[in-house]
């Protein structure tokens, strides 16, 4: 297993931008709507746009480069054959892969957070929990993304699940603007988004802890995460074994 | 005393065949690519599968890595049954595939090393073998040079180098030299036939005549996925093609005139796009037709046991 994260470490030494677009938004909301918005939710508006878009760069480093990566590697590059050959199995591969992933995840989901302290977040002790929690989403991600690619039959299938399932998930995460603003039915389902745990867990690692709540949150995401990745381990044995 | 030493040697081998296969199926949808296959390659030698494109070759490679599962048939790989002992299998064979897929952002050096991870080389003995590798692939000089910077050739060396980085007991090429230029071809085939002499048990699959006839101890041929004769390159020459041909030159027509006279007294013919060749006519002197003589050779039992058309 370790042989293969070493692997997986090597091969993408590039650093990824995925923290860029996450900062953006945080500087445009933050700018934007903070002069119009002072107070959202309790908190200062910059203080919420710059918890809540860590959970989007915990999405962006790990879902679309675990979707794309994985399509490339095995359609284009082969690779995947290649390890298979050697005494590595479907499940390992996987499981690599997705680690390698979220680990990425865990120091991205940070930038934002450090970004916002420069502008007037309040440093404490709880977001040193930060890097877990964005991992423990990325590798829900990551999972979710090397299902997708195990399932996608090209590459053109991932634009229906970036806009039928990741755009509604990742505008609806509280990320911008709290849930509690949408009807019920909408907050309810909300309790279905784990983009929105990662979210308010983030949130509350800086502002205070929601004591059970949050522990119920962290069990949804693992939950998320061994449900993802079954999957994904589904998908590519499925892929990759004839 | 020959004969004696001889038949030990062949009781011992038979009992560590590298690879046993029986009666083998694999089948995608309504096709079937292996179709009851029978295959034994004993430790130390080197065997041909050819055959023409599809009948095969390629899925019972997949096969033998259990990157394909069989869907009836025995499956041994060194004395483990696969697919469910695959790894262990797997972690002693070496594995050329057909297409390069090679990491094309990494350098020489990086790509062995990796695979060393991956076939778990202890970490005292990762540098060693990633120098026999380099050697092996004779690219001491550009262990750091990226790969999408080396030649056809090179990669293909280091695609086999990294099979080997890990000495497995058994090595799987498939189609080690399609479409390399003859120079490169001759390289390769060194370097195989280097392999062999140091007793690597190799597995090979090819629709390369002079390939198989070369470096294999024993063709099997296949067709339509399964085996349709097997033995070493000269036996199955002699059996299914005689010694001598004659080859008749003319316009289509009188081809398949010379092709219908030569078969009606009893001769085996074989069509070469340009020619009818008539076969074994040594010893058939009243009935073998007026052309140019030359020995048979394992083309002929090729064209003969798969087919004149390409299905």
């Amino acid at each position: 297993m370790r042989e293969v994260i070493n692997f997986s470490s090597y091969w993408r030494s590039a650093t990824f931008s995925s923290t860029v677009e996450p900062t953006i938004y945080l500087l445009a909301f933050g700018f934007g709507f903070g002069s119009l918005v002072s107070r959202v939710g309790g908190y200062r508006y910059v203080e919420f746009v710059g918890t809540g878009t860590v959970a989007t760069a915990v999405l962006f480093s790990s879902a679309f480069p675990a979707m794309f990566g994985t399509f490339v590697k095995y359609q284009f590059q082969r690779t995947y054959d290649a390890i298979l050959a050697a005494p590595v199995d479907t499940e390992e591969l996987v499981t690599a892969e997705a680690l390698w992933v979220a680990s990425r995840a865990g120091v991205y989901g940070c930038v934002p957070l450090i970004v916002a302290l420069f502008f007037g977040l309040n440093p404490a002790w709880g977001m040193l929990t930060v890097p877990g929690i964005a991992f423990l989403s990325g590798f829900g991600w990551a999972c979710f993304g090397i299902a997708v690619a195990g399932f996608a039959k090209s590459i053109e299938n991932f634009s229906y699940v970036v806009s039928a399932v990741l755009t509604p998930l990742f505008l609806v995460a509280g990320t911008f603007f709290p849930l509690s603003q949408l009807p019920e039915w909408a907050q309810v389902l909300g309790n279905f988004n784990p983009l929105h745990h990662c979210v308010e867990l983030v949130r509350h690692a800086a502002f205070g802890t929601d004591g059970w709540a949050d522990l119920g949150r962290v069990a949804a995401l693992v939950g998320y995460g061994l449900l993802t990745w079954r999957v994904a381990i589904y998908a590519m044995t499925r892929k990759l074994i004839d | 005393m020959r004969s004696a030493g001889a038949c030990w040697h062949a009781e011992r081998m038979d009992g560590q065949l590298a690879i046993r296969l029986r009666g083998v199926i694999k089948r995608y949808g309504p096709i079937t690519a292996v179709n009851g296959l029978d295959l034994d390659v004993p430790q130390g030698t080197c065997v041909g599968l050819l055959g023409p494109n599809g009948a095969g070759k390629s899925t019972t490679m997949r096969l033998l890595t259990a990157q394909a599962i069989a869907d009836e048939g025995e499956l041994e790989v060194l004395g483990f049954r696969l697919p469910a002992e695959s790894k262990q299998a797997r972690a002693r064979c070496g594995v050329t595939p057909q297409l390069d897929n090679l990491d094309v952002t990494l350098t020489v050096e990086q790509n062995l090393r990796v695979f060393a991870h991956l076939y778990r080389i202890a970490r005292a003995d990762r540098q060693a073998a990633i120098e026999r590798a380099l050697q092996i692939a004779n690219l001491v000089e550009r262990r750091d040079s990226r790969v999408d910077k080396l030649s056809g050739g090179m990669r293909r060396r280091l695609l086999i180098a990294r099979a080997l980085v890990h000495r497995p007991q058994l090595l799987l090429l498939d189609e080690p030299t399609v479409g390399l230029d003859p120079q490169v071809r001759q390289e390769l085939w060194a370097l195989i036939d280097a392999l062999r002499a140091e007793g690597t048990t190799i597995l090979m699959s090819t629709h390369y005549i002079e390939e198989a006839q070369r470096l294999a101890d024993t063709v099997l041929i296949m067709s339509h996925g399964s085996a349709v004769a097997a033995g070493s390159p000269s036996d199955l020459v002699a059996e299914h093609a005689g010694r001598e041909a004659i080859e008749v030159y003319g316009a289509p027509a009188a081809l398949a005139e010379a092709e219908a006279a030569a078969q009606a007294v009893g001769l085996r013919t074989r069509r070469t796009g340009t020619s009818i060749s008539v076969l074994g006519v040594e010893g058939a002197d009243g009935r073998a037709p007026e052309g140019e003589r030359r020995p048979t050779n394992l083309e002929d039992v090729f064209v003969l046991l798969t087919g004149e058309e390409i299905s």
